[in-house]
């Protein structure tokens, strides 16, 4: 398959003062990124998550390694429009990344910085914001949304570059649970429906289940790599790392230390019962 | 409280000014404005209210949403009025105490406070029929030609567009500060003037903190969708002018033409 993101010994680390170097922030990160594919990305608090999102679209540049976008090195400034029209970013805080008072006009704002003429420009604005669900909205103003609301505009915003990846940094940190799904299940169907490679970077394991690949960051370096189950059944060692597997493997990791003999690698609820219903059954 | 700001605050509609050229309305407001300053006489006012009226009528605005607007100026009103009564020098009417009220103070005061009234609703009539975003895009196109000499004409217009994307959200945050502060048992509403002052510290300074905090992100979700500088970026809605345009340019020249005229002639 080909691979749409690569990175290739990225190593990180903020200046803390002018020509001054704090600690690596990322540790000689090798991480490709299918084509297509659905990637979560989960690590503590400060494991580097939010720095790797900005450098996959050259808002911050490695200091040591490489990063490529569909083989465009983030590196040579001359790329940079390029890469940023390929990656795009949606960030925590949906307040902060709407810059404008309309609806339309904010999802607008970069296909306008791209030079579209201004029918190809209403064209996307109109299919990024049904791809969200929120067309009906097109008109309104976005501090009037609920949380929900203005991080699917947020990500309208995001669609209309018609961007090959889409790097979610923690987009529900925000959000009340309602808020929470509605963004999820569309980030889902981004991926499902309309073929945009994911890499979602969350601290919610329920958000992780249905991804192709589970990344787990600790201190700047990938500590487990693997499908959700792989991941998760491996309890012991998360919580070692700080993190905590979904309720449904928790649960039955705690059914098998008490004696019952059940297979951890059920995820979602239904499944889950099922696993425990049979076991109980035998 | 901070619900009565009401300042570039859109309300969308469909009348004949709310589909003007954002230019047309902008150019049309500053030769209102030349005519609020220009208008010395009870007649050159009488023809200035008499458009103010007509554009209220026309754009359908609320009058409760101007008097809303106009709330917070009060006490602004209030006092130039009185210090214009008290110190125009001139021939004393009455006098209190030291104090003494002239002819001329009377006139001058009278003629502030109209002044005052009339460029705010004037000035108001423009963003409550104009989206922000149109009215940075027309002050930006008008200011194009001021580039050459070095005006940074996208920039300045960018600006302006993103602190009034930010108001109600600044807004929003001020209150849930001060909500904060007073379950903490601030108080904002008592106490004399430098009292309410010193109450309002704790509130500006979380609130600054994270007005930088905010501008840092919005920079960093701006380049991150391509952001670089005006240089090759369009637009959705193009400006385009029609023949309403022109029509209200006529409207702009003959009420200048008119002001200027009764100016000179000192009627
Ligand atoms: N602008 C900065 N200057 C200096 N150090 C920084 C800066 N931003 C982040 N760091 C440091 O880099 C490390 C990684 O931060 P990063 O924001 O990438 O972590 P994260 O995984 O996104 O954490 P979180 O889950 O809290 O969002 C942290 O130790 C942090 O203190
Ligand atoms: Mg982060």
């Amino acid at each position: 398959m080909e691979q749409i993101f690569e990175t290739q010994r990225l190593s990180f680390q903020y200046q803390t003062e002018p020509g001054v170097s704090g600690a690596l922030v990322l540790k000689e990160i090798d991480l490709s990124i299918e084509s297509g594919s659905f990637v979560a990305i989960v690590g503590h608090n400060g494991s580097g998550k939010s720095t790797l999102a900005k450098l996959s679209n050259g808002i911050l540049l490695p200091t040591g390694g490489k990063v490529y976008v569909e083989g465009l090195d983030t590196m040579d400034r001359t790329l940079l429009l390029e890469i940023r029209r390929r990656v795009g970013v949606v960030f925590q805080n949906p307040d902060n990344q709407i810059v404008s008072n309309l609806v339309e006009d904010d999802v607008a704002f970069a296909p306008e910085n791209l030079g579209l003429p201004p029918e190809d420009i209403r064209r996307r604005v109109d299919a990024a914001l049904k791809a969200v669900d929120m067309y009906d909205y097109r008109l309104h103003a976005p501090h009037l949304l609920s949380g929900g609301q203005k991080q699917r505009v947020a990500i309208a915003g995001i669609i209309a570059m018609r961007p090959r990846l889409i790097v979610l940094d923690e987009p529900t940190a925000m959000l009340d649970p309602q808020g929470r799904k509605e963004v999820i299940d569309t980030v889902k169907q981004l991926c499902r429906e309309h073929g945009i490679t994911v890499a979602l970077i969350t601290h919610h394991m329920n958000e992780c289940i249905d991804a192709d690949r589970l990344v787990v960051l600790s201190d700047g370096e990938i500590v487990l790599d693997g499908t959700p189950v792989h991941v998760f059944t491996q309890v012991e060692k998360l919580s070692e790392l700080g993190l905590a597997p979904p309720e449904t493997t928790a649960l039955l990791f705690a059914l098998g230390q008490m004696g019952l003999n059940v297979p951890l690698d059920a995820l979602d609820v239904t499944a889950c019962a099922q696993t425990i219903y049979d076991s109980i059954s035998k | 409280m901070l619900k009565d700001i009401t300042l570039g605050q859109y309300f969308p509609g469909n009348t004949f000014i709310h589909r003007l050229d954002p230019r047309t309305k902008l150019l049309m407001t500053i030769v209102y404005l030349v005519c609020v300053f220009t208008a010395r006489t009870p007649i050159a006012f009488g023809v200035v209210a008499l458009y103010l009226a007509i554009m209220i009528i026309v754009s359908n605005v609320k009058l409760r949403l101007l008097l809303r607007g106009m709330k917070p100026l009060i006490f602004l009103l209030a006092l130039t009025g009185t210090l214009n009564l008290f110190l125009t020098p001139g021939e004393p009417l009455v006098s209190i105490w030291r104090l003494s009220i002239s002819r001329e103070g009377i006139e001058w005061a009278i003629m502030l406070i109209l002044r005052i009234t009339m460029m705010i609703t004037g000035s108001f009539i423009l963003t409550y029929t104009t989206p922000p975003m149109a009215l940075t895009d027309g002050i930006e196109s008008l200011m194009r030609p001021l580039k050459r000499i070095g005006v940074p004409a996208h920039e300045l217009a960018m600006i302006m567009s993103i602190a009034l994307r930010f108001i109600p959200t600044l807004l929003e945050e001020t209150d849930r500060i001060m909500r904060a502060q007073k379950a903490r048992g601030a108080s904002f509403d008592t106490g004399n003037i430098i009292q309410r002052g010193r109450a309002m510290l704790p509130i500006l300074l979380p609130l600054f903190i994270s007005a930088f905090r905010r501008a840092e992100e919005l920079a960093v979700a701006m380049e991150s969708r391509c952001y670089h500088d005006g240089e090759g970026r369009t637009r959705m809605r193009a400006l385009q002018y029609s023949r309403d345009d022109a029509l209200t340019g006529l409207i702009g020249l003959l009420l200048l033409g008119s002001i200027i005229t009764l100016r000179v002639t000192g009627l």
